[in-house]
């Protein structure tokens, strides 16, 4: 497999000769993702937290389907939003089809019950530790609910982490919304999925070394602020 | 519950914030410039055409126009949904249905290239060297030397249903066994197939841009019944009125005139012409 080190040679050529359509999508894979990431945790964050805290019939029931929802395909997810946005769909007049607001849309539909999921995990598992002294000092729902949230700040980290991982790896949902338009809506992954199937597999396989380069910075950055906010917060 | 180092959350947020609004700025650039969608297929954004071909039909009108690439089958219910205001592809029965049904406003041929069959040197079925495309299918099937299609209702794939029928052959019976159906593009399916050192059936475009080929030669070519004829359709407004008339029909008046039929001509790859200008009639060259 020639292939292989090829690949490597080419990532190396790409970055170094700072291919400006390379960084151009490397900055669009970076923006969707980050900013469906950030959609989704702002809804998954307090939905599986109050997920975790509440009690209402149903809730088993609640639970399972986030859980569930966390293997949804992405091609689905597509699917099911270019339904939505096709001219013939029923939000087809905002005219967001094959825009990357339409990407947006769909990778934070994608993450937002992997975040949801993850958290109501992790809130329920602490929850025993906290309820009773807050119960205590007269904390209702909310207050619980924001407590709960910010003192799993850290671990919660990772359950955006994942999202943000699921986000930045997949090519189902953004090549149907988005179309893989070369300078409006191409990311990493669809690049990658155009050249395999030009059969220029050296550049797709360079493309995804990339790709799992940009992941390893991100999450090393995330982790690297972790801990200096972890540090000086017990200073 | 000490709350404290939230200053190093909001400012998380807030850059968050700013590369996204950043981000969207330069967006913003694109969209406010004019531009169409034109929905096409694989094969001729494979081959680098449009590469050629576009820049210099937005360099002369100013129009941007975006290129979603994807099979025949799929291109023709995006545009039939509206979400295209230009469609350039190749099955003329269908693009036919598409006008006939009120889907487009009307027709015109564009250009053409070829089909033809690849295959690996051992030439299991011994089709090698012919010229006869329904002739060739039969040995494969009697030969039952793997084949593999594009089993995605593509025009590819409507093409070589056609040359099947035409052979008495229905080789979806063997879908599984040597009648492998990828379900995919051209290109995955050209991957595909020599990895399974299975004969197919592609354009001579994708084939010439084709970097994977492998010792994959040509096998059958020169065949009447492989020709491939390429036609262009506006999307009808009636049915769409957000489509783009204006700007969708600068871009057929111009792909059907003389400078964008020369410019059609005027591609090559390792010195072979891919495409081969056939307007008549068209409005630009009346």
């Amino acid at each position: 497999m020639q292939d292989f080190g090829a690949a490597f040679g080419e990532a190396f050529r790409l970055v170094a000769a700072f291919d400006p359509d390379l960084f151009e999508i490397i900055a669009l894979s970076l923006r969707v993702s980050l900013l469906a990431v950030f959609i989704a945790a702002a809804v998954g964050l307090p939905l599986g937290a109050t997920l975790a805290v509440a009690r209402f019939p149903g809730r088993g029931g609640a639970v399972v389907f986030f859980n569930a929802l966390m293997g949804l395909p992405p091609v689905v997810v597509g699917l099911v939003v270019y339904l939505l946005f096709s001219r013939a769909g029923p939000l087809g007049a905002l005219g967001l089809l094959y825009t990357v607001t339409a990407m947006i849309i769909a990778q934070a539909v994608l993450v937002t019950p992997i975040i949801a999921a993850l958290t109501r995990q992790l809130i329920e598992d602490m929850k025993p530790e906290y309820e009773e002294q807050l119960r205590v000092l007269g904390a209702g729902p909310f207050a619980m609910v924001m407590t709960l949230l910010w003192d799993a700040r850290y671990s919660l980290l990772t359950a955006v982490l994942a999202g943000f991982g699921r986000a930045i790896a997949e090519v189902g949902a953004v090549i149907i919304v988005g179309g893989n338009i070369n300078h409006v809506t191409r990311v990493m992954t669809t690049a990658i999925a155009l050249e395999t199937s030009k059969g220029d597999l050296a550049l797709a396989l360079a493309l995804g070394i990339i790709l799992v380069a940009i992941a390893l910075v991100v999450n090393g950055l995330v982790m690297g602020l972790r801990d200096t906010a972890k540090r000086m917060g017990y200073a | 519950m000490i709350r404290i180092r939230k200053p190093l959350l909001t400012g998380l947020v807030a850059a968050l914030v700013i590369f996204a609004s950043t981000a969207t700025t330069t967006t913003v650039s694109w969209a406010a410039e004019k531009f169409i969608v034109l929905q096409s297929t694989t094969s001729t954004a494979n081959s680098g055409l449009y590469d050629h071909l576009l820049p210099i039909f937005t360099k002369k009108t100013g129009i941007e126009v975006r290129v979603v690439a994807v099979g025949t089958g799929q291109a023709l219910k995006n545009a039939a949904n509206g979400d295209g205001d230009v469609l350039l592809v190749h099955a003329k029965p269908a693009e036919e249905k598409f006008v006939a049904d009120g889907f487009g406003v009307e027709r015109f041929d564009v250009m053409y290239n070829d089909f033809v069959f690849v295959g690996p040197p051992s030439d299991p079925a011994g089709i090698a060297g012919t010229k006869d495309a329904v002739a060739a299918l039969k040995k494969i099937a009697a030969a039952k030397a793997p084949f593999a299609s594009r089993g995605d209702n593509s025009g590819t794939h409507k093409k070589e249903r056609a040359l099947w029928k035409a052979a008495g052959i229905d080789p979806t019976q063997q879908s599984g066994a040597w009648y492998r159906e990828t379900g995919s593009g051209m290109g995955a399916t050209l991957n595909a197939a020599v990895g399974m050192n299975a004969y197919a059936m592609t354009d001579r475009g994708t084939w010439i841009s084709f970097k994977n080929r492998g010792d994959f030669t040509i096998t059958v070519q020169g065949d009447k019944d492989l020709f491939n004829q390429y036609g262009v359709i506006l999307v009808n407004p009636k049915r769409h009125p957000h489509v783009k008339v204006a700007e969708g029909q600068a871009f057929i008046d111009w792909v059907l005139s003389q400078e964008g039929q020369g410019a059609i001509r005027s591609y090559k790859l390792g010195g072979q012409q891919l495409f081969f200008p056939n307007a008549k009639g068209g409005p630009g060259n009346m």
